[in-house]
Protein backbone atom coordinates (compact mmCIF):
# COMPACT_ATOMS: atom_id res chain seq x y z
CA UNK A 1 0.00 0.00 0.00
CA UNK A 2 1.49 3.35 -1.01
CA UNK A 3 2.21 5.89 1.69
CA UNK A 4 0.78 9.35 1.36
CA UNK A 5 3.46 11.91 0.58
CA UNK A 6 2.48 15.55 0.59
CA UNK A 7 2.99 17.23 -2.82
CA UNK A 8 5.22 19.84 -1.21
CA UNK A 9 7.46 17.12 0.15
CA UNK A 10 7.47 15.32 -3.18
CA UNK A 11 8.58 18.41 -5.05
CA UNK A 12 11.16 19.22 -2.43
CA UNK A 13 12.62 15.73 -2.63
CA UNK A 14 12.81 15.91 -6.41
CA UNK A 15 14.44 19.33 -6.29
CA UNK A 16 17.01 18.16 -3.74
CA UNK A 17 17.75 15.13 -5.86
CA UNK A 18 18.28 17.27 -8.98
CA UNK A 19 20.42 19.82 -7.14
CA UNK A 20 22.66 17.12 -5.73
CA UNK A 21 23.09 15.57 -9.14
CA UNK A 22 23.99 18.89 -10.74
CA UNK A 23 26.42 19.76 -7.93
CA UNK A 24 28.48 16.67 -8.71
CA UNK A 25 29.67 18.19 -11.99
CA UNK A 26 31.64 21.30 -12.82
CA UNK A 27 30.11 24.66 -13.69
CA UNK A 28 29.84 26.72 -16.84
CA UNK A 29 29.60 30.45 -17.44
CA UNK A 30 28.20 32.56 -20.26
CA UNK A 31 29.01 36.25 -20.50
CA UNK A 32 29.05 39.18 -22.87
CA UNK A 33 32.32 40.59 -24.22
CA UNK A 34 33.00 43.38 -26.69
CA UNK A 35 32.57 41.17 -29.75
CA UNK A 36 29.57 39.12 -28.70
CA UNK A 37 28.96 36.36 -26.17
CA UNK A 38 31.54 34.07 -24.63
CA UNK A 39 30.68 30.56 -23.40
CA UNK A 40 33.13 28.74 -21.11
CA UNK A 41 32.78 25.37 -19.43
CA UNK A 42 35.05 23.39 -17.20
CA UNK A 43 35.22 20.23 -19.28
CA UNK A 44 37.99 17.64 -19.51
CA UNK A 45 36.49 15.91 -22.52
CA UNK A 46 37.32 17.14 -25.99
CA UNK A 47 34.44 15.31 -27.62
CA UNK A 48 31.56 15.24 -25.12
CA UNK A 49 30.64 18.87 -25.41
CA UNK A 50 28.91 20.99 -22.81
CA UNK A 51 28.79 23.92 -25.20
CA UNK A 52 27.26 23.72 -28.66
CA UNK A 53 25.70 25.59 -31.50
CA UNK A 54 21.93 25.57 -31.83
CA UNK A 55 21.43 27.94 -34.73
CA UNK A 56 22.95 30.90 -36.56
CA UNK A 57 23.02 33.29 -33.61
CA UNK A 58 22.18 30.90 -30.80
CA UNK A 59 24.46 28.91 -28.53
CA UNK A 60 23.81 26.34 -25.83
CA UNK A 61 25.68 25.60 -22.61
CA UNK A 62 24.74 22.93 -20.10
CA UNK A 63 25.86 21.30 -16.90
CA UNK A 64 24.75 18.14 -15.16
CA UNK A 65 24.15 14.71 -16.60
CA UNK A 66 25.50 14.45 -20.12
CA UNK A 67 22.90 12.10 -21.69
CA UNK A 68 20.08 14.27 -20.40
CA UNK A 69 21.33 17.59 -21.69
CA UNK A 70 22.51 15.94 -24.89
CA UNK A 71 18.87 14.99 -25.48
CA UNK A 72 17.89 18.60 -24.96
CA UNK A 73 20.57 19.76 -27.34
CA UNK A 74 19.37 17.41 -30.07
CA UNK A 75 15.84 18.64 -29.53
CA UNK A 76 16.91 22.26 -29.81
CA UNK A 77 18.91 21.74 -33.01
CA UNK A 78 16.04 19.81 -34.58
CA UNK A 79 13.45 22.35 -33.52
CA UNK A 80 15.54 25.23 -34.83
CA UNK A 81 16.36 23.55 -38.13
CA UNK A 82 12.76 22.55 -38.81
CA UNK A 83 11.54 26.00 -37.96
CA UNK A 84 14.22 27.75 -40.00
CA UNK A 85 13.47 25.50 -42.97
CA UNK A 86 9.73 25.93 -42.64
CA UNK A 87 9.86 29.71 -42.39
CA UNK A 88 13.10 31.66 -42.59
CA UNK A 89 16.42 31.57 -40.80
CA UNK A 90 15.57 34.85 -39.04
CA UNK A 91 12.45 33.27 -37.57
CA UNK A 92 14.40 31.12 -35.13
CA UNK A 93 14.94 32.91 -31.83
CA UNK A 94 16.61 32.18 -28.54
CA UNK A 95 13.41 32.97 -26.71
CA UNK A 96 11.50 30.20 -28.52
CA UNK A 97 14.22 27.71 -27.73
CA UNK A 98 14.41 28.79 -24.10
CA UNK A 99 10.64 28.39 -23.88
CA UNK A 100 10.51 24.88 -25.25
CA UNK A 101 13.37 23.89 -22.97
CA UNK A 102 11.55 25.37 -19.99
CA UNK A 103 8.31 23.60 -20.90
CA UNK A 104 10.07 20.29 -21.50
CA UNK A 105 12.02 20.44 -18.25
CA UNK A 106 8.92 21.59 -16.37
CA UNK A 107 6.89 18.67 -17.69
CA UNK A 108 9.63 16.19 -16.87
CA UNK A 109 10.01 17.64 -13.38
CA UNK A 110 6.33 17.47 -12.47
CA UNK A 111 5.36 14.28 -14.26
CA UNK A 112 8.19 11.82 -14.00
CA UNK A 113 9.58 10.21 -10.91
CA UNK A 114 13.14 11.27 -11.59
CA UNK A 115 13.79 14.90 -12.52
CA UNK A 116 16.53 15.68 -15.00
CA UNK A 117 19.77 16.75 -13.36
CA UNK A 118 20.59 19.53 -15.77
CA UNK A 119 20.82 23.27 -15.92
CA UNK A 120 21.14 24.99 -19.26
CA UNK A 121 21.81 28.35 -20.83
CA UNK A 122 20.49 29.53 -24.19
CA UNK A 123 22.34 32.59 -25.50
CA UNK A 124 21.51 34.60 -28.57
CA UNK A 125 23.83 37.27 -29.92
CA UNK A 126 22.08 40.33 -31.33
CA UNK A 127 23.14 42.94 -33.87
CA UNK A 128 24.24 45.17 -30.99
CA UNK A 129 25.11 44.38 -27.37
CA UNK A 130 21.63 45.58 -26.34
CA UNK A 131 20.11 42.86 -28.48
CA UNK A 132 21.95 40.04 -26.73
CA UNK A 133 19.77 37.59 -24.83
CA UNK A 134 20.90 35.10 -22.21
CA UNK A 135 18.40 32.69 -20.67
CA UNK A 136 19.04 30.33 -17.83
CA UNK A 137 16.74 27.33 -17.52
CA UNK A 138 16.84 25.18 -14.40
CA UNK A 139 15.89 21.54 -13.82
CA UNK A 140 12.30 22.42 -12.80
CA UNK A 141 11.64 24.47 -15.91
CA UNK A 142 12.11 27.91 -14.37
CA UNK A 143 13.43 30.38 -16.86
CA UNK A 144 15.39 33.52 -16.04
CA UNK A 145 16.35 36.25 -18.48
CA UNK A 146 19.89 37.12 -17.33
CA UNK A 147 21.68 40.42 -17.90
CA UNK A 148 25.30 40.37 -19.02
CA UNK A 149 26.51 37.13 -17.50
CA UNK A 150 25.32 33.91 -15.89
CA UNK A 151 26.86 30.93 -14.15
CA UNK A 152 25.25 27.50 -14.04
CA UNK A 153 26.14 24.44 -12.04
CA UNK A 154 26.18 23.18 -8.47
CA UNK A 155 27.91 26.24 -7.06
CA UNK A 156 26.56 28.72 -9.57
CA UNK A 157 25.87 31.35 -6.91
CA UNK A 158 29.47 31.33 -5.74
CA UNK A 159 30.83 31.34 -9.30
CA UNK A 160 28.38 34.09 -10.22
CA UNK A 161 29.52 36.23 -7.30
CA UNK A 162 33.19 35.96 -8.28
CA UNK A 163 32.37 36.62 -11.91
CA UNK A 164 30.34 39.68 -10.97
CA UNK A 165 33.45 41.37 -9.52
CA UNK A 166 35.40 41.05 -12.73
CA UNK A 167 32.65 41.25 -15.31
CA UNK A 168 32.83 44.15 -17.79
CA UNK A 169 30.27 44.01 -20.59
CA UNK A 170 32.60 45.42 -23.25
CA UNK A 171 35.82 43.74 -22.17
CA UNK A 172 38.13 42.31 -24.82
CA UNK A 173 37.91 38.56 -25.38
CA UNK A 174 41.06 37.70 -23.41
CA UNK A 175 39.89 39.71 -20.39
CA UNK A 176 36.42 38.15 -20.49
CA UNK A 177 37.99 34.70 -20.75
CA UNK A 178 40.26 35.52 -17.84
CA UNK A 179 37.30 36.57 -15.71
CA UNK A 180 35.41 33.41 -16.66
CA UNK A 181 38.27 31.03 -15.89
CA UNK A 182 39.01 32.85 -12.66
CA UNK A 183 35.40 32.35 -11.56
CA UNK A 184 35.33 28.70 -12.64
CA UNK A 185 38.62 28.00 -10.85
CA UNK A 186 37.22 29.25 -7.57
CA UNK A 187 34.04 27.23 -7.37
CA UNK A 188 33.38 25.35 -4.12
CA UNK A 189 35.75 27.76 -2.41
CA UNK A 190 38.80 26.08 -3.89
CA UNK A 191 41.48 27.76 -5.94
CA UNK A 192 42.55 25.58 -8.84
CA UNK A 193 44.60 26.38 -11.87
CA UNK A 194 42.55 25.87 -15.04
CA UNK A 195 44.52 25.08 -18.18
CA UNK A 196 43.49 25.08 -21.79
CA UNK A 197 42.98 21.32 -21.68
CA UNK A 198 40.36 21.68 -18.93
CA UNK A 199 38.39 24.30 -20.75
CA UNK A 200 35.76 24.20 -23.41
CA UNK A 201 35.45 27.64 -24.95
CA UNK A 202 33.27 29.03 -27.70
CA UNK A 203 32.06 32.44 -28.83
CA UNK A 204 29.04 33.82 -30.61
CA UNK A 205 30.82 36.43 -32.67
CA UNK A 206 28.64 39.38 -33.59
CA UNK A 207 30.63 40.38 -36.66
CA UNK A 208 30.70 36.92 -38.23
CA UNK A 209 28.53 36.15 -41.24
CA UNK A 210 26.07 33.27 -41.43
CA UNK A 211 26.72 31.09 -38.40
CA UNK A 212 28.18 33.09 -35.53
CA UNK A 213 29.18 30.19 -33.29
CA UNK A 214 32.86 29.35 -33.22
CA UNK A 215 34.86 27.09 -30.96
CA UNK A 216 38.18 28.31 -29.62
CA UNK A 217 40.77 25.66 -28.92
CA UNK A 218 44.40 24.71 -29.41
CA UNK A 219 47.03 27.38 -29.78
CA UNK A 220 44.51 30.22 -30.07
CA UNK A 221 42.98 29.31 -26.73
CA UNK A 222 46.40 29.03 -25.08
CA UNK A 223 47.49 32.43 -26.39
CA UNK A 224 44.20 34.02 -25.27
CA UNK A 225 44.59 32.59 -21.78
CA UNK A 226 48.18 33.84 -21.58
CA UNK A 227 47.20 37.27 -22.85
CA UNK A 228 44.44 37.47 -20.25
CA UNK A 229 46.81 36.45 -17.46
CA UNK A 230 49.47 38.97 -18.54
CA UNK A 231 46.98 41.83 -18.66
CA UNK A 232 45.47 40.78 -15.37
CA UNK A 233 48.88 40.65 -13.69
CA UNK A 234 49.76 44.05 -15.13
CA UNK A 235 46.48 45.38 -13.79
CA UNK A 236 47.08 43.95 -10.34
CA UNK A 237 50.71 45.08 -9.97
CA UNK A 238 50.22 48.55 -11.40
CA UNK A 239 46.69 48.79 -10.05
CA UNK A 240 47.43 51.77 -7.81
CA UNK A 241 48.76 54.03 -10.51
CA UNK A 242 47.57 52.48 -13.78
CA UNK A 243 44.14 53.11 -15.13
CA UNK A 244 42.17 50.31 -16.76
CA UNK A 245 42.51 51.94 -20.16
CA UNK A 246 46.28 51.81 -20.11
CA UNK A 247 46.32 48.23 -18.96
CA UNK A 248 44.00 47.21 -21.79
CA UNK A 249 46.47 48.43 -24.34
CA UNK A 250 49.26 46.17 -23.07
CA UNK B 1 3.49 27.79 -31.19
CA UNK B 2 4.70 24.69 -32.98
CA UNK B 3 2.79 21.85 -34.57
CA UNK B 4 2.65 18.85 -32.28
CA UNK B 5 3.79 20.88 -29.33
CA UNK B 6 0.71 21.54 -27.29
CA UNK B 7 1.14 19.10 -24.43
CA UNK B 8 4.29 20.73 -23.03
CA UNK B 9 6.45 18.10 -24.62
CA UNK B 10 7.93 17.85 -28.07
CA UNK B 11 7.14 14.71 -30.10
CA UNK B 12 9.40 11.87 -28.98
CA UNK B 13 11.29 11.93 -32.28
CA UNK B 14 12.84 15.27 -31.34
CA UNK B 15 14.78 13.72 -28.50
CA UNK B 16 15.52 10.23 -29.76
CA UNK B 17 19.12 9.47 -30.61
CA UNK B 18 17.76 8.47 -34.02
CA UNK B 19 19.06 9.97 -37.20
CA UNK B 20 21.44 12.81 -37.89
CA UNK B 21 19.86 13.35 -41.31
CA UNK B 22 17.51 16.30 -41.47
CA UNK B 23 15.60 14.87 -44.43
CA UNK B 24 14.89 11.62 -42.60
CA UNK B 25 13.87 13.52 -39.51
CA UNK B 26 11.54 15.76 -41.48
CA UNK B 27 10.02 12.70 -43.15
CA UNK B 28 9.19 11.40 -39.67
CA UNK B 29 7.76 14.56 -38.12
CA UNK B 30 6.73 17.01 -40.87
CA UNK B 31 6.65 15.09 -44.18
CA UNK B 32 4.50 17.79 -45.79
CA UNK B 33 7.49 20.14 -45.69
CA UNK B 34 9.61 17.98 -48.00
CA UNK B 35 9.97 19.27 -51.56
CA UNK B 36 7.45 17.97 -54.08
CA UNK B 37 5.29 16.07 -51.59
CA UNK B 38 2.06 17.17 -53.22
CA UNK B 39 3.08 16.65 -56.80
CA UNK B 40 3.05 12.86 -56.73
CA UNK B 41 -0.32 12.13 -58.32
CA UNK B 42 -0.69 14.58 -61.16
CA UNK B 43 -1.30 12.88 -64.49
CA UNK B 44 0.89 13.65 -67.47
CA UNK B 45 3.59 16.23 -67.78
CA UNK B 46 3.34 19.28 -65.56
CA UNK B 47 6.70 20.83 -66.25
CA UNK B 48 5.13 24.02 -67.56
CA UNK B 49 4.27 24.90 -63.97
CA UNK B 50 7.71 26.10 -62.96
CA UNK B 51 10.38 27.97 -64.92
CA UNK B 52 13.73 26.51 -65.90
CA UNK B 53 16.99 27.66 -64.43
CA UNK B 54 19.67 27.72 -67.10
CA UNK B 55 23.45 27.79 -67.35
CA UNK B 56 25.95 27.04 -64.58
CA UNK B 57 29.73 26.68 -64.91
CA UNK B 58 32.32 25.47 -62.43
CA UNK B 59 36.08 25.35 -62.71
CA UNK B 60 38.95 24.57 -60.42
CA UNK B 61 42.13 26.58 -60.06
CA UNK B 62 45.17 25.90 -57.89
CA UNK B 63 43.98 26.22 -54.29
CA UNK B 64 40.28 26.54 -54.95
CA UNK B 65 37.19 26.17 -57.03
CA UNK B 66 34.76 28.60 -58.61
CA UNK B 67 31.04 28.34 -59.33
CA UNK B 68 29.24 30.78 -61.59
CA UNK B 69 25.69 31.06 -62.85
CA UNK B 70 23.77 33.28 -65.22
CA UNK B 71 20.69 35.04 -63.84
CA UNK B 72 17.95 33.98 -66.22
CA UNK B 73 14.98 31.67 -65.68
CA UNK B 74 12.76 30.90 -68.64
CA UNK B 75 9.31 29.48 -69.11
CA UNK B 76 8.99 28.37 -72.71
CA UNK B 77 9.84 31.40 -74.79
CA UNK B 78 9.25 33.83 -71.92
CA UNK B 79 11.92 35.14 -69.58
CA UNK B 80 10.39 34.33 -66.21
CA UNK B 81 13.06 36.00 -64.11
CA UNK B 82 16.12 38.01 -65.06
CA UNK B 83 17.92 38.27 -61.74
CA UNK B 84 17.59 34.84 -60.25
CA UNK B 85 20.20 33.47 -57.83
CA UNK B 86 20.91 29.83 -58.62
CA UNK B 87 23.96 29.43 -56.41
CA UNK B 88 23.65 28.23 -52.84
CA UNK B 89 26.33 28.35 -50.22
CA UNK B 90 25.74 25.00 -48.56
CA UNK B 91 28.43 25.27 -45.91
CA UNK B 92 31.81 26.86 -45.34
CA UNK B 93 33.52 24.65 -47.92
CA UNK B 94 30.86 23.75 -50.45
CA UNK B 95 28.29 25.31 -52.75
CA UNK B 96 25.59 23.99 -55.03
CA UNK B 97 24.03 25.40 -58.17
CA UNK B 98 20.90 24.14 -59.85
CA UNK B 99 19.67 23.83 -63.41
CA UNK B 100 16.27 22.59 -64.51
CA UNK B 101 12.90 23.02 -62.79
CA UNK B 102 13.48 26.07 -60.64
CA UNK B 103 10.70 25.59 -58.09
CA UNK B 104 11.89 22.11 -57.18
CA UNK B 105 15.56 22.97 -57.45
CA UNK B 106 15.36 25.87 -55.00
CA UNK B 107 13.68 23.64 -52.41
CA UNK B 108 16.20 20.89 -53.02
CA UNK B 109 19.11 23.27 -52.53
CA UNK B 110 17.58 24.72 -49.38
CA UNK B 111 16.99 21.27 -47.94
CA UNK B 112 20.52 20.22 -48.82
CA UNK B 113 21.87 23.31 -47.07
CA UNK B 114 20.04 22.45 -43.86
CA UNK B 115 20.99 18.79 -44.25
CA UNK B 116 24.72 19.55 -44.18
CA UNK B 117 24.46 21.99 -41.31
CA UNK B 118 22.19 19.67 -39.33
CA UNK B 119 24.64 16.81 -39.64
CA UNK B 120 27.50 19.05 -38.60
CA UNK B 121 25.68 20.28 -35.51
CA UNK B 122 24.44 16.89 -34.37
CA UNK B 123 27.65 14.99 -35.03
CA UNK B 124 30.08 17.74 -34.09
CA UNK B 125 32.00 17.45 -37.37
CA UNK B 126 31.13 18.08 -41.00
CA UNK B 127 30.69 15.42 -43.64
CA UNK B 128 33.65 14.64 -45.86
CA UNK B 129 33.39 16.13 -49.34
CA UNK B 130 32.60 12.66 -50.76
CA UNK B 131 29.94 12.29 -48.06
CA UNK B 132 28.41 15.58 -49.12
CA UNK B 133 28.51 14.53 -52.77
CA UNK B 134 26.85 11.18 -52.01
CA UNK B 135 24.18 12.81 -49.86
CA UNK B 136 23.26 15.09 -52.75
CA UNK B 137 23.11 12.07 -55.08
CA UNK B 138 20.55 10.44 -52.79
CA UNK B 139 18.47 13.59 -52.74
CA UNK B 140 18.49 13.88 -56.54
CA UNK B 141 17.51 10.21 -56.74
CA UNK B 142 14.64 10.94 -54.38
CA UNK B 143 13.36 13.38 -56.98
CA UNK B 144 13.24 10.72 -59.72
CA UNK B 145 9.46 10.36 -59.57
CA UNK B 146 9.07 14.03 -60.32
CA UNK B 147 11.80 13.98 -62.92
CA UNK B 148 9.66 11.43 -64.78
CA UNK B 149 6.86 14.00 -64.84
CA UNK B 150 9.15 16.60 -66.31
CA UNK B 151 10.46 18.28 -63.17
CA UNK B 152 14.08 17.47 -63.82
CA UNK B 153 16.58 19.12 -61.46
CA UNK B 154 20.30 18.79 -62.04
CA UNK B 155 22.64 20.16 -59.40
CA UNK B 156 26.34 20.91 -59.67
CA UNK B 157 28.33 20.61 -56.46
CA UNK B 158 31.68 22.28 -55.87
CA UNK B 159 33.74 22.06 -52.74
CA UNK B 160 37.16 22.57 -51.28
CA UNK B 161 38.54 19.28 -50.02
CA UNK B 162 40.28 20.04 -46.75
CA UNK B 163 42.16 16.74 -46.83
CA UNK B 164 43.70 16.99 -50.30
CA UNK B 165 43.56 20.82 -50.22
CA UNK B 166 42.09 21.23 -53.67
CA UNK B 167 38.85 22.30 -55.27
CA UNK B 168 36.62 19.56 -56.67
CA UNK B 169 33.56 19.49 -58.90
CA UNK B 170 30.76 16.89 -58.88
CA UNK B 171 28.05 16.59 -61.50
CA UNK B 172 24.83 14.55 -61.38
CA UNK B 173 22.27 13.02 -63.66
CA UNK B 174 18.51 12.88 -63.03
CA UNK B 175 18.63 9.41 -61.47
CA UNK B 176 21.24 10.43 -58.93
CA UNK B 177 24.33 9.26 -60.75
CA UNK B 178 27.33 11.10 -59.35
CA UNK B 179 30.35 11.94 -61.47
CA UNK B 180 33.47 13.71 -60.36
CA UNK B 181 34.58 16.15 -63.03
CA UNK B 182 38.19 16.99 -63.74
CA UNK B 183 39.06 20.69 -63.84
CA UNK B 184 35.77 22.15 -65.15
CA UNK B 185 32.17 21.40 -65.98
CA UNK B 186 28.96 23.10 -67.01
CA UNK B 187 25.26 22.22 -66.72
CA UNK B 188 22.00 23.66 -68.00
CA UNK B 189 20.65 24.67 -71.38
CA UNK B 190 23.71 26.67 -72.42
CA UNK B 191 26.20 24.18 -71.01
CA UNK B 192 27.38 22.83 -74.36
CA UNK B 193 28.53 26.28 -75.43
CA UNK B 194 29.89 27.26 -72.04
CA UNK B 195 31.90 24.08 -71.71
CA UNK B 196 33.34 24.46 -75.19
CA UNK B 197 34.35 27.99 -74.31
CA UNK B 198 36.04 27.01 -71.03
CA UNK B 199 37.82 24.18 -72.79
CA UNK B 200 39.61 26.67 -75.01
CA UNK B 201 40.40 29.18 -72.28
CA UNK B 202 41.29 26.89 -69.37
CA UNK B 203 44.89 26.78 -68.12
CA UNK B 204 46.29 24.73 -65.28
CA UNK B 205 47.79 27.81 -63.61
CA UNK B 206 44.78 30.11 -63.53
CA UNK B 207 44.62 32.48 -60.59
CA UNK B 208 41.32 33.46 -59.01
CA UNK B 209 40.72 36.60 -61.05
CA UNK B 210 41.60 34.95 -64.34
CA UNK B 211 39.35 32.03 -63.45
CA UNK B 212 36.49 34.47 -62.88
CA UNK B 213 37.22 35.98 -66.26
CA UNK B 214 37.15 32.54 -67.93
CA UNK B 215 33.78 31.85 -66.27
CA UNK B 216 32.40 35.18 -67.48
CA UNK B 217 33.65 34.58 -71.02
CA UNK B 218 32.06 31.15 -71.05
CA UNK B 219 28.73 32.45 -69.77
CA UNK B 220 28.84 35.16 -72.41
CA UNK B 221 29.36 32.49 -75.06
CA UNK B 222 26.47 30.47 -73.64
CA UNK B 223 24.21 33.54 -73.71
CA UNK B 224 25.41 34.25 -77.23
CA UNK B 225 24.25 30.88 -78.53
CA UNK B 226 21.46 29.83 -76.17
CA UNK B 227 18.32 31.98 -75.91
CA UNK B 228 17.57 30.71 -72.40
CA UNK B 229 20.86 31.95 -70.94
CA UNK B 230 21.17 35.55 -69.86
CA UNK B 231 24.33 37.54 -70.53
CA UNK B 232 25.65 40.45 -68.44
CA UNK B 233 22.99 43.18 -68.43
CA UNK B 234 24.96 46.44 -68.22
CA UNK B 235 21.88 48.65 -68.30
CA UNK B 236 20.05 46.97 -65.45
CA UNK B 237 23.33 46.21 -63.66
CA UNK B 238 22.54 42.49 -63.53
CA UNK B 239 25.68 40.39 -63.66
CA UNK B 240 26.41 36.69 -63.30
CA UNK B 241 26.88 35.49 -59.73
CA UNK B 242 30.18 33.96 -58.76
CA UNK B 243 31.11 31.97 -55.66
CA UNK B 244 34.71 31.10 -54.87
CA UNK B 245 35.76 28.46 -52.34
CA UNK B 246 39.34 28.24 -51.09
CA UNK B 247 40.98 27.11 -47.88
CA UNK B 248 39.64 30.33 -46.34
CA UNK B 249 36.11 29.15 -46.99
CA UNK B 250 33.25 30.30 -49.15
CA UNK B 251 33.10 33.78 -50.63
CA UNK B 252 30.57 35.42 -52.93
CA UNK B 253 32.57 37.65 -55.26
CA UNK B 254 31.34 41.24 -54.66
CA UNK B 255 29.07 42.69 -57.32
CA UNK B 256 31.44 45.58 -58.08
CA UNK B 257 34.25 43.20 -58.92
CA UNK B 258 32.05 41.04 -61.14
CA UNK B 259 30.65 44.19 -62.74
CA UNK B 260 34.15 45.43 -63.55
CA UNK B 261 35.28 42.12 -65.05
CA UNK B 262 31.99 41.55 -66.89
CA UNK B 263 32.17 45.04 -68.40
CA UNK B 264 35.70 44.22 -69.63
CA UNK B 265 34.34 41.05 -71.24
CA UNK B 266 31.52 42.92 -72.94
CA UNK B 267 33.91 45.63 -74.18
CA UNK B 268 36.26 42.95 -75.47
CA UNK B 269 33.38 41.53 -77.46
CA UNK B 270 32.73 44.92 -79.02
CA UNK B 271 36.11 44.60 -80.73
CA UNK B 272 36.02 40.88 -81.22
CA UNK B 273 32.44 39.51 -81.10
CA UNK B 274 33.54 35.89 -80.78
CA UNK B 275 35.80 36.58 -77.85
CA UNK B 276 39.38 35.52 -77.19
CA UNK B 277 40.74 32.85 -79.47
CA UNK B 278 43.02 29.97 -78.58
CA UNK B 279 46.54 29.98 -79.99
CA UNK B 280 47.49 27.34 -82.58
CA UNK B 281 51.15 26.67 -82.23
Amino acid sequence: MPFYVAPEQQMKDKADYARKGIARGRSAVVLQYEGGILLVADNMSRTLHKISELYDRIGFAAVGRYPEFENLRLMGVRFADVRGYQFDRRDVSGRQLANIYAQTLGTVFSESLKPWEVEIVVAEVGDTADGDEIYRITFDGSIVDEQGFVAVGGSSEQVGEILKDRFVADAPLSAALNAATHALAHENGEARELEASNLEVAVLERSRHHRKFRRIHGSRLISLIEEGQRNNAANASGGANTTDDEADQD
Amino acid sequence: MFEGFEGGRMPAAFMSAGTSSFTEFLRAVNPELLPGQHLGTTGGSADHLTPDATTIVALTFPGGVLLAGDRRATQGNVIANRDMDKLYRTDEFSAVAIAGSAGIGIELARLYQVELEHYEKLEGRSLSLEGKANKLAQMVRGNLGMAMQGFVVIPLLVGFDEVTEQGRVFSYDAVGGRYEEQRYHSIGSGSVFAKGSIKKLYREDLDETTAIKVALESLYDAADEDSATGGPDLHRRIFPLIDVITEDGHRRVPTEEVARLATEVVQGRAENPDGPTARLD
